[in-house]
C-alpha cells in the first residue's frame, strides 16, 4: 500500500489545449474586449486629448516663440510669485497635515470623525468661496479694514491674500494622504520605540517619518502641484495686477483672453509638466511599495 | 476609552484645531455673518433672483448629468483596470489622476481649444450642427473631465477586494455571469459607486477654472453659480456675494453629510451581514 504511488502524469493530457477554457468567474472575450475598448476610447478622448492639445498649441508658433513667451518679464514675475506662494503654503500645510494625521490616527477621542470631515471640507467647497471668505474678512468693507490700513497691512489684492487662499485650497491634501496610510501601519513600532526608552520626538523622527516618508513625499508633491495651479480662489483675491499679483494660472487667463493663445499654452505646458511629473512620482512610489497601482 | 500610550495628543490635536479654526472656521463664520449683515430682503432677493435660479439649474443640473456619466464610465474603467490585463493598462491607471494634478485653468483652455468651432473636435461637430464650446454641452464636458477620477478611485479598491470565492459560489449555484454581476458584484460595489458619483457631483457643483473658459459666460444661459459670486464682488455687492456663497456652502455640507451617511450605512450593512 505504501509503495503504490499512482503516476499522476498519466492523468494529465499530453497536449495542453491551445485555448484555455473560460472560467465561470470570467467574462467572455467579446464582453471583455468591448469593455477594454470603451475604457481606452473614453480615456483617450477625455484625458489624453486635452493634454496633447496643451503641448501642440504651445508649440504652434515654433520653439523660438515658446521660449520667448516663457522668458517674458511679466511671465517671469508670475512664475516667481507662484514659486513664493507654494514655498510658503506647502510647508504650512505639511506641518498641519502631520499634526492632524498624528492626532487622528494615534488617538481615539470624541469628535475624531467630525474633525476629519472638517479637514476634507475645502475639497468640496467651491474654490471661489475659498477666495470670497478672505475678501470678506480682510477686504475694504470688513470690520478689520481700518486697523489693517492704519498698520499698512495689505492682504487682499496682494501676495498675503494669494498665499492664504492657496493655503485654504491645498489644506486637506497632506492630512488626507497620511491618515489612511498611518491608520494601516498601526503603532506597534512606535510603542516598541517608547518601551526602549525613546522620547516623543525621537519616535516621531526616527520611527514614524521613515515609515511614512514615501506617502508623505507624494502628498507634499501633490499639494505643491495644486498650490501652483490654483485658479478660482486666487483669482478672487488677486486683483489681477499684471506683473505684481498674477500667478501662472492667472497670467494664463490674461494671455488667453488677449488671444495670445500660444503664449498662454506655453505657460500652461509648464504646469502640465509639473502635473505629469507628480503622477510619474506617484506611480514610482506605488511601484516601490510593491502594491498594485491603485 | 483606550489608554493613550503615545505622546503628543495635546500638541497635535491642539495645533490642528487652532489651524483649522484660523484657516477654515473663522472665515466661514465671517461669511455667514456678512450674509446676514444688512437687510434680509436684499440677500434673499439676490439668492432667489431669476439670474441665480437659472445658474443653480445649470450648475446643479449639469453637475448631476456629468456625475452620472462618470458613474457609468468610471465603473467600466475601474472594472477593466482591476480585472483585465492588457497593454497600456498601467499607463491608463497612472493617468486617471490627471484631472487632480492638472490645474483647472489649464484644463479649461485646453478643452476650449479642443471643442471651439475651429478646434480638432469642435470643427467636425460644428459641421453636424453641434455647438460644444460656449454652450451647456461644453460645461458638461469640463465637469466630466474633472469628476472622472473620483468614481474610478473610489471603486478600484472595492472591486479589487471582492474575493473570487463569492463569484465561484454563485457560479457553482448555477448563476450566469450576468446574474453573478447583477446579484453579487454590483450590490457589493454599490455604496462605493454612489460615494464616487456623489464626490464627483460635489466637486463639479463648485468647479470654476475649467468651466469659465469653455462656458462663454452668457447671462441667463451659461453662467455657473460660482461665476455670479465673482460678478457680485465686482459690483461691490459684498452681502449678495456672501449670500450666494452661503447657499453653495450649505450645498457642500449636505453633499458631505450624504457621503458620510452612505459610509455609515455601508459599515452597518457589512457588519450585520457578516459575523
Amino acid at each position: 500500500m505504501a509503495g503504490v504511488v499512482p503516476d499522476l502524469t498519466l492523468i494529465r493530457p499530453a497536449v495542453r489545449p491551445a485555448v484555455r477554457p473560460r472560467r465561470a468567474t470570467e467574462e467572455g472575450p467579446f464582453i471583455r474586449w468591448t469593455l477594454i475598448v470603451i475604457t481606452v476610447l473614453f480615456f483617450a478622448a477625455f484625458l489624453v486629448l486635452p493634454l496633447v492639445t496643451v503641448f501642440v498649441e504651445a508649440f504652434r508658433k515654433g520653439t523660438e516663440y515658446y521660449f520667448k513667451a516663457l522668458s517674458d518679464p511679466i511671465a517671469w514675475s508670475a512664475i516667481k510669485l507662484t514659486l513664493v506662494t507654494a514655498a510658503i503654503a506647502v510647508p504650512l500645510n505639511t506641518v498641519f497635515g502631520l499634526a492632524a494625521a498624528w492626532a487622528i490616527t494615534r488617538f481615539s477621542f470624541r469628535g475624531r470623525q467630525f474633525l476629519s470631515t472638517l479637514i476634507d471640507l475645502p475639497l468640496w467647497v467651491s474654490p471661489v468661496i475659498g477666495g470670497l471668505i478672505y475678501v470678506l474678512l480682510f477686504g475694504t468693507q470688513s470690520p478689520f479694514s481700518p486697523w489693517l490700513i492704519a498698520h499698512h497691512i495689505k492682504i487682499v489684492y496682494a501676495t498675503p491674500g494669494i498665499i492664504i487662499a492657496t493655503v485654504f485650497v491645498t489644506f486637506p491634501f497632506v492630512a488626507r494622504g497620511l491618515i489612511p496610510l498611518m491608520q494601516n501601519q498601526g503603532v506597534a513600532e512606535e510603542e516598541a520605540a517608547l518601551t526602549l526608552g525613546a522620547h516623543g520626538w525621537q519616535v516621531f523622527f526616527r520611527v514614524t517619518i521613515p515609515k511614512i516618508k514615501w506617502g508623505l513625499l507624494y502628498s507634499v508633491i501633490l499639494s505643491n502641484a495644486r498650490a501652483m495651479g490654483e485658479f478660482g480662489a486666487v483669482s478672487v483675491v488677486s486683483g489681477h495686477i499684471r506683473g505684481l499679483t498674477n500667478t501662472i494660472p492667472l497670467q494664463i487667463e490674461i494671455l488667453y483672453n488677449e488671444y495670445s493663445f500660444a503664449a498662454a499654452f506655453a505657460l500652461a505646458s509648464l504646469l502640465s509638466l509639473l502635473g505629469l511629473a507628480t503622477l510619474a512620482l506617484k506611480t514610482y512610489i506605488e511601484w516601490r511599495a510593491g502594491g498594485r497601482p491603485s | 476609552m483606550k489608554r493613550r500610550i503615545l505622546p503628543g495628543f495635546r500638541l497635535t490635536l491642539g495645533y490642528s484645531v487652532i489651524y483649522l479654526t484660523l484657516i477654515v472656521l473663522i472665515p466661514f463664520v465671517a461669511l455667514t455673518a456678512r450674509a446676514f449683515n444688512g437687510t434680509w430682503a436684499h440677500v434673499w432677493g439676490v439668492v432667489t433672483s431669476h439670474r441665480l435660479i437659472v445658474s443653480y439649474q445649470l450648475s446643479f443640473g449639469t453637475a448631476l448629468v456629468a456625475s452620472l456619466i462618470n458613474g457609468v464610465f468610471g465603473f467600466i474603467t475601474a472594472w477593466v483596470l482591476t480585472r483585465y490585463r492588457f497593454p497600456g493598462r498601467r499607463v491608463i491607471d497612472s493617468l486617471i489622476d490627471l484631472p487632480f494634478a492638472l490645474p483647472t485653468a489649464v484644463a479649461g483652455i485646453a478643452l476650449t481649444a479642443l471643442y471651439a468651432p475651429n478646434g480638432w473636435v469642435g470643427a467636425p461637430l460644428a459641421k453636424l450642427g453641434i455647438a460644444v464650446a460656449f454652450n451647456r454641452l461644453g460645461i458638461l464636458i469640463a465637469l466630466v473631465f474633472i469628476g472622472f477620477p473620483f468614481v474610478v478611485r473610489t471603486l478600484q479598491p472595492v472591486l479589487a477586494a471582492l474575493t473570487n470565492d463569492v463569484e465561484e459560489a454563485a457560479a457553482l449555484l448555477g448563476a450566469s455571469r450576468f446574474q453573478t454581476f447583477r446579484r453579487v458584484i454590483f450590490p457589493a460595489a454599490l455604496p462605493a459607486l454612489i460615494t464616487g458619483i456623489t464626490l464627483s457631483f460635489g466637486r463639479a457643483v463648485g468647479e470654476y477654472g475649467s468651466v469659465v473658459f469653455i462656458s462663454g459666460n452668457i447671462p441667463f444661459k451659461t453662467e455657473i453659480t460660482p461665476l455670479l459670486i465673482i460678478a457680485k464682488l465686482e459690483q461691490y455687492d459684498y452681502q449678495g456675494a456672501a449670500g450666494i456663497g452661503l447657499v453653495m456652502l450649505l450645498a457642500s455640507f449636505l453633499i458631505l453629510a450624504f457621503v458620510n451617511a452612505i459610509q455609515w450605512w455601508n459599515t452597518r450593512r457589512f457588519n450585520s451581514s457578516s459575523l
